[in-house]
């Protein structure tokens, strides 16, 4: 998709007027993601429930593209096991680096549709700084 | 002379007619002159200089040699001897750092620098005082983002052994009051670094009527080649400078346990020089003066005042730095209310449009700002009204792509 038409049609949506941005008031873990070098911060809150991610919520600030794809990724993460939620981290980055099979994008839904920031290398970070954030969170609690 | 017909010497602008490069700040185009001397050094004269015994050599080395003293002239350097070849602005102020700031820097001296230092005049200057015990003392801009007379009184003082500051600012292009840091550096016993990166390039610059110790800058963003630079010292701080780096060429004797060093500057150039990026300097230069600094200020400030005119009608963008489009330097630096400077800059990719945007490795600067980052349009004496204008057309565009109504 030509990146004008990206903003247009999805990024904006979860940019100006995201689902998921706020404060929770019990999460299970928070963690803190960062892009130093272009000021992308966001606090990632998770609620784990039974081995599910029951509920999950971020806030912070930068870049369209950097608070769309965890808006997104939150979209496709609520209701996943732990386990289902790192290997959807798995197919985002590996469809970042061009190596998403039809499945993975199947799977990734909505969050395919960043599938074109793979040629924009500056953006890369953008793009995966709430996934890194999440899969982080998940591969350092045991609960 | 005119722009259209100077744009001819730029195959990358010729043989692009729908880019418009904005960001010459980070590094300038190179006129077709400057590359072919690089090739002819490569195709006529190429060997090792200052070793050889015979022609090639020598002549690699008279055009080494050459370039020296055009950079000398350029800056108005008393002897081409005071001029030290190096990759770049950043290694002519490490350079400093590790010889003379080392040397002479003690716990309890001031090492003043202003938040507006690009991060290349700022680290090497952490690294001496964590290694010496020294100081940094922080000068702070006015609103304009110029320092002034008063806070230099203030912060050059008994205790300041070493001033460090950036002519013209890379994020706001305004321009320090040199002449006066260093008059006041040198009353209190001060050696000043000048960081003239972004200098330079837009306006005639003589050390010696500034009366500085240290001067650099970069061969790649006034024309010349990537990978050479210059750093000027004053001639009686020279002779009592240490070595860098150490090696082949920068020798007089060595022995297994010992060595002396070559005669000024060798002594500083240490391995095999770059003499065919020296080679496309001098031409850089001969470029450069040829059209001449009136003509490329000119041409500068009627494309910053058009730019800096356009963006004034649009609410959301807020510029930085003076509101005078004559104290810019070609560097108009901004934000768009509700957009991320890398949003701006990705967008206008699609249009073809060349700009920076970040903390243009000036985060102290960002700080006292209060901003995370910015995008930074900067223009050379190459570019039109005409790209201005697109420029501008676009950036409107820019917030209706994001979301907001046009
Ligand atoms: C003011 C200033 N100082 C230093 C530098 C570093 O120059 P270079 O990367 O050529 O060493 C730059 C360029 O980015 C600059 O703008």
């Amino acid at each position: 998709m030509e990146l004008k038409q990206l903003y247009r049609e999805i990024v904006n949506e979860h940019n100006l007027h995201p689902t998921h941005r706020g404060i929770m008031a019990d999460p299970t873990i928070v963690l803190r993601g960062v892009n130093p070098s272009c000021g992308d911060d966001i606090n990632l809150q998770l609620k784990i429930e039974n081995g599910m991610i029951a509920d999950a919520m971020f806030d912070g600030s930068g870049c369209a593209i950097s608070q769309a794809s965890v808006d997104m990724m939150i979209d496709g993460i609520i209701g996943k096991s732990r386990e289902e939620a790192i290997a959807l981290a798995g197919k985002f980055m590996g469809m970042i680096r061009g190596e998403g099979s039809e499945e993975d994008l199947e799977a990734l839904d909505e969050a395919a549709a960043l599938q074109d920031v793979a040629h924009m290398p500056a953006r890369v970070k953008c793009a995966v700084l709430g996934w890194h954030t999440m899969e982080e969170a998940l591969e350092s609690f045991h609960g | 002379m005119t722009v259209e017909e100077l744009r001819k010497d730029f195959p990358i602008l010729e043989n692009h007619p729908e880019v418009i490069y904005f960001d010459s700040a980070a590094t300038s185009q190179r006129p077709r002159q400057v590359t072919d001397a690089v090739r002819d050094f490569y195709e006529t004269a190429n060997a090792n200089p200052l070793r050889g015994l015979y022609e090639w050599s020598t002549e690699a080395t008279a055009r080494y040699e050459a370039a020296r003293a055009h950079v000398a002239r350029f800056i108005g350097a008393a002897s081409p001897e005071q001029i030290v070849f190096t990759r770049n602005t950043t290694e002519s102020v490490n350079l400093v750092a590790y010889t003379y700031g080392l040397a002479n820097l003690k716990p309890g001296d001031e090492i003043a620098l202003s938040v507006t230092e690009h991060h290349s005049n700022i680290l090497p200057w952490q690294m001496v005082r964590d290694r010496t015990g020294a100081r940094l003392v922080w000068l702070e801009p006015d609103g304009e983002g110029i320092l002034t007379d008063a806070e230099i009184e203030e912060k050059i003082g008994e205790r300041t052994k070493l001033v460090a500051i950036g002519q013209v600012s890379n994020v706001l292009g305004v321009t320090h009051p040199v002449a006066r840091m260093i008059e006041r550096a040198h009353a209190m016993g001060a050696r000043v670094m000048v960081d003239g990166a972004q200098a330079a390039p837009h306006m005639p610059v003589n050390v010696s009527e500034l009366n500085a110790d240290f001067y650099a800058f970069s061969g790649h963003k006034l024309l010349g080649p990537m990978g050479i630079g210059a750093l000027y010292v004053k001639q009686e701080v020279l002779e009592n400078l240490p070595p860098f780096l150490t090696g082949g060429e920068m020798i007089e004797y060595v022995t297994r346990e010992s060595a002396t060093w070559a005669e000024l500057p060798h002594r500083f150039e240490a391995g095999t020089v770059n003499a065919a990026g020296a080679a496309g300097l001098d031409a850089a230069l001969t470029y450069l003066e040829r059209v001449g600094f009136p003509f490329i200020r000119e041409q500068e400030e009627k494309l910053t005042k058009r730019l800096m005119g356009r963006l004034a009608s649009m609410p959301y963008i807020r510029v930085f730095g003076s509101g005078d489009p004559a104290k810019h330097a070609g560097i108009v630096t901004f934000t768009m209310e509700g957009v991320h400077p890398h949003d701006i800059a990705s967008v206008l990719n699609e249009d073809h449009i060349c700009i920076r945007a970040g903390h243009h490795c000036a985060q102290p600067l960002m700080q006292f700002l209060g901003v995370g980052s910015t995008a930074r349009a900067s223009l050379y004496f190459y570019n039109t009204e005409e790209e201005v204008d697109r420029f501008a057309d676009a950036l409107t565009g820019v917030r209706e792509v994001m979301g907001y109504g046009a």
